[in-house]
């Protein structure tokens, strides 16, 4: 890689944490951290469901690393669809947070869906989150991805090929007038796969990542992104090809 | 069996296209809430129950010739949905029963018919 031209650097957008409920316990800030650095990806972002409570510490277990941590959450809509939520700082994720929060009822049973512990950096418990984040939100999925792009952030359609809590499984097709950042085509099937499959979604750009549950899949899957340097300012611009940026597909 | 008889006989509340409950017949009937499958599965003709609420429930009704939309649980459609079933003409219905109640009444009703 030239001193001027872009490099390529590995992203994956999607990781959970054992915040989420589906989460492994295993995925504490360090570890997931040390994974991610051994798979040797450039980029993660953190999307926990409807929560972010574990963003800061993950970003703080990967301080002194190569490791570019994005703020972010996978949020599910009242329509069932979950989006993921990528923002350049914790402030701005904190607004959608709030806004979240306020749209989210119910209480976790961690008997029928699992615990939902706040881990910090150095593998210790805070506590533990109380909300039924495996719930649906309030919020209409127009409403969501408008308030995202308000607080300066990306909004990615979660694994639209999966027939479960994705935009085309629960709304039979992309709305048109939904302002999709990308798309998200789940680990299984990959962008290449993804490109096959959907030929109407030419004009969207496609990410794929691990939407790691697990320790071990962190590093299952990832984008190539031709990037400057590994943040999130350098990943919006490639989703949208500007300035040299791009998402390399053929790989 | 056309729609303004079912929707008298259920007590359902049209949300729009009114005129059209007298000459639409309901030919059989489908239920649910992934738009995926109910593209997949239903059929023109058929009355769909659901609790989706979102404007695409219009263009898959369009799309499959559905007879009409019976929104339940109570839940209200948005604007954008009904604007958008007045423009292609398709009628929407809502009840507070629930799937369940209205799927079984409504099956009644074309098995005896």
């Amino acid at each position: 890689m030239g001193e001027s031209g872009p490099g390529i650097f590995r992203c994956n957008l999607h990781v959970h944490t054992c915040l989420s409920p589906c989460g492994d316990l295993d995925m504490h800030p360090r570890a997931l951290v040390d994974e991610a650095v051994a798979q040797g990806l450039d980029i993660i972002a953190i999307c926990d469901h409807n929560s972010s409570e574990n963003v800061p510490y993950v970003m703080r277990a990967a301080r002194g690393t190569p490791l570019c941590v994005i703020p972010g959450m996978e949020v599910c809509t009242r329509e069932e669809v979950h989006v993921l939520a990528l923002f350049g700082d914790q402030a701005q994720l904190s607004l959608l947070q709030d806004y979240v929060y306020a749209n989210l009822q119910g209480l976790n049973d961690e008997d029928a869906f699992g615990m939902q512990p706040i881990v910090n950096e150095a593998g210790e418990v805070e506590g533990f989150n109380e909300r039924l984040l495996i719930g649906a939100t309030g919020i209409p999925l127009e409403d969501l991805v408008s308030r995202i792009h308000e607080y300066g952030g990306l909004a990615i359609a979660a694994h639209i090929d999966r027939p479960s809590f994705s935009v085309i499984g629960q709304l039979g097709f992309i709305p048109p007038h939904v302002p999709f950042d990308a798309l998200e085509i789940s680990a299984r099937l990959g962008i290449k796969g993804g490109r096959e499959r959907f030929p109407e979604l030419s004009g969207y750009p496609f990410v794929t990542s691990s939407d790691a549950h697990f320790i071990h899949d962190i590093g299952a899957a990832c984008t190539r992104m031709a990037l400057q340097k590994p943040c999130f300012a350098e990943v919006a611009m490639a989703l949208k090809g500007e300035d040299g940026r791009y998402i390399e597909e053929d790989a | 069996m056309n729609l303004e008889t079912l929707a008298e006989a259920l007590g359902l509340k049209c949300k729009c296209c009114w005129e059209k409950l007298k000459t639409t017949e309901v030919k059989g009937g489908y239920a649910g809430d992934l738009l995926s499958d109910v593209m997949a599965n239903s059929n023109a003709g058929d009355i769909w129950v659901t609790r989706q609420v979102h404007q695409n429930i219009v263009a898959v009704a369009s799309l499959k010739g559905h007879a009409g939309i019976v929104i339940v649980q109570g839940a209200s459609p948005d604007k954008d949905t009904l604007d958008r079933a007045g423009r292609e003409g398709i009628p929407i219905m809502v009840t507070d029963m629930s799937k369940f109640e209205v799927v079984g009444k409504i099956y009644q009703l074309l098995s005896e018919a």
